[in-house]
């Protein structure tokens, strides 16, 4: 197979480390898989053993490629940036996104007719429910987060991505821990805990895996040649850091033996429904806030082609929102048996939460001072400005729902999932959307998008979905819970439970219609994709030098 | 026990009142110092002036 010369490289003490690691661990799987009496657990280990070969093969692989090794960390007096573990990112945001909206799709028809369910174990809406919420949230946002962060970190940093291997094992066991998550949800695997499912095992994989990611983040940091680590990296590190203690604290699960997917928490009681809670509510503000902050500072002022409006304010923006976010969790415990005081914490936290979060939506929509012409021109950063716009309209009804009174009406009806897709929907996909379009033409040296008229479409299509969606469930929420607490004048219940589901029917049927556009809208911006990198006009060497030589993943 | 936690919670309450106030603070005033400003001004530059 040589051409000329030979290609072949002895393997570097990293990479017979790693060929040496994943042997050992693929024999460890392998009697697992043999002794455990659990078929789901065995499945688990079975793909856990497979991982390891194919961890073993793209090892060894890499000795055969040509081209000088170790990568240079510089072409030409510039960066060498690494985007292979970028692109990667990418992809695999999109198709999971694909998949989450799909799956939330069929489980909100489930809800409007439930015999969607098919009686089968696997397919039921108990089981689907957290495959789609890890589905969107984990996977699809979780890969924007570590294609975007790896990104920006090298650019505002102008340094490439610390490591060898470590990018690689950070992207790929990050997905195949969405992997082992996923199944186990549908084989019925789960530790009970909302956002939290996986049980012990992927819990320890996610750990080595998150802290390795902080390492590259950090070593990456260490190696910048800007004196000054730009805001978009303050807050990808805020995400990181506490995302990785949260995960911990939430975790502390010990389990029945090696061979069972079984594990109890050590917390009991209150106290863990408040460290579920504490980690719940954080892993809305900082996975899917301060992350998706980060990718704000950096691809709105990039697509604007202006700096951000106030970098002071940003500074502030980051500062107050992680020191006043991470104690709004007990508002998810209201009225039950958590210390009163906790309770009145959490909503007064929550309520102060409101000025960082317009203090960041205002420093994001103000960037376009001067330039709001560009909104008419440019979906894409039409798209990001929705985004803020959806930003500024949850973080205003989440301060609101914290309320105790109001809590007391929305607390446990769909009010709350109207609210969660108002961000998440509205603000999470929106700017994960804006930044992969900005993404795609850059890492495959295009020139520009396949076409900004499908652009358009996506985003009208979408936005009328999310409108549909939000509406339905305040309306769905407020009537199911003014039913739940109307009285006759003897004083008993008016309405008996089902009478209540009957009466949300409609505004279900309405919601999943809204599902429905939402995932068109996303289909087609897979179709523009797919055509920007098989047909795009190649950017020109001079004008776009966010490719450099190296980047040769993908053709 | 009862005293203890009691304490505890009154400690949390107020200290915590005066270590949020004093960071917020501190961070106002590393945002406003002046002699800061031009480092923030070229920082907002960084994504604008790669390549």
């Amino acid at each position: 197979m040589a051409a000329t010369g030979n290609p072949i490289r002895r393997a570097t003490t990293g990479e017979m480390v790693g060929i040496l690691i994943a042997a050992i661990c693929s024999v460890m799987f392998l009697i697992i898989a043999g002794k455990t009496e659990h078929s789901g657990y065995a499945f688990h280990a079975l793909v856990a053993m497979l991982s390891a070969f194919a961890t073993i093969f793209l090892i060894g692989n890499r000795c055969f490629q040509p081209g000088p090794f170790p990568a240079p960390q510089e072409i030409n007096g510039k960066p060498n940036y690494n985007m292979g573990p970028v692109k990667f990112a990418t992809i695999a945001a999109m198709f999971w996104g694909i998949a989450g909206f799909t799956v939330g799709l069929i489980i909100a028809l489930q809800l409007a007719f439930p015999v969607l369910n098919l009686d089968l174990p696997w397919t039921s809406f108990g089981r689907m429910r957290p495959l789609h919420t890890s589905a969107v949230i984990f996977a699809f946002g979780g890969n924007v987060l570590l294609a975007t962060s790896f990104y920006v970190v090298q650019r505002t940093s102008r340094a490439r991505l610390a490591g060898d291997l470590s990018p690689w094992f950070v992207v790929l066991g990050y997905n195949l821990f969405i992997v082992i998550a996923g199944t186990g949800y549908l084989l019925g695997i789960t530790q009970g805990k909302e956002y939290a499912e996986p049980e012990w095992y992927a819990d320890l994989w996610l750990t080595i895996v998150w802290v390795t990611y902080l390492l590259v983040f950090l070593a990456t940091l260490g190696k910048r040649t800007e004196p000054h680590i730009y805001v978009a990296n303050w807050f990808y590190l805020g995400f990181i850091v506490t995302i990785a203690v949260l995960h911990l604290g939430n975790n502390l699960a010990v389990p029945v033996s090696l061979l069972s997917p079984k594990s109890y928490i050590v917390w009991s009681g209150v106290q863990d429904a408040m460290f579920q809670w504490w980690y719940g509510h954080n892993a809305v503000g900082f996975f899917l806030t301060a992350g998706f902050l980060a990718i704000m500072y950096y691809f709105v002022p990039k697509r604007a082609g202006r700096p951000i409006y106030s970098y002071r304010l940003s500074i502030i923006h980051f500062w107050a929102l992680i020191f006043l976010y991470i104690w709004a969790g007990p508002h998810h415990l209201h009225y039950t048996a958590l210390p009163d005081w906790a309770q009145t914490l959490g909503m007064t936290f929550s309520i102060m939460l409101w000025m960082p979060s317009w203090g960041g939506m205002i420093n994001g929509l103000m960037t376009l001072s001067g330039a709001w012409d560009k909104l008419r021109t440019d979906p894409v950063l039409r798209m990001m400005v929705v985004s803020l716009a959806f930003y500024g309209m949850s973080t205003f009804e989440g301060p609101l729902m914290s309320i105790k009174t109001v809590n007391a009406l929305s607390h446990y009806t769909d009010w709350t999932i109207g609210h969660v897709h108002s961000g998440a929907l509205g603000w999470v996909a929106y700017i994960s959307f804006g930044a992969i379009y900005c993404l795609v033409p850059w890492l495959w040296n295009r020139k520009e998008l396949y076409s900004l008229k499908l652009v358009n479409w996506h985003f009208w299509i979408s936005t009328l979905g999310i409108v549909f969606y939000i509406t339905a469930m305040w309306v769905s929420g407020i009537l199911q819970g003014l039913m739940w607490r109307s009285y006759t004048a003897l004083g008993f219940l008016e309405y008996s439970f089902i009478e209540t589901v009957e009466a949300m029917h409609p505004f279900y049927v309405i919601r999943a219609l809204g599902g429905a556009l939402f995932l068109i809208g996303a289909l087609i911006m897979v179709f523009n994709l797919w055509m920007t990198v098989r047909s795009g006009e190649l950017a020109g060497s001079e004008s776009d030098t966010s490719v450099s030589p190296q980047l040769s993943l993908a053709h | 026990m009862d005293a203890t936690y009691q304490w505890l919670a009154g400690f949390a309450q107020s200290a915590g009142l005066l270590y949020f106030v004093g960071m917020f603070l501190v961070v106002c005033v590393y945002a406003f110092w002046p002699r800061n400003r031009a480092r923030f001004e070229r920082a907002a530059l960084t994504p604008l002036q790669e390549d």
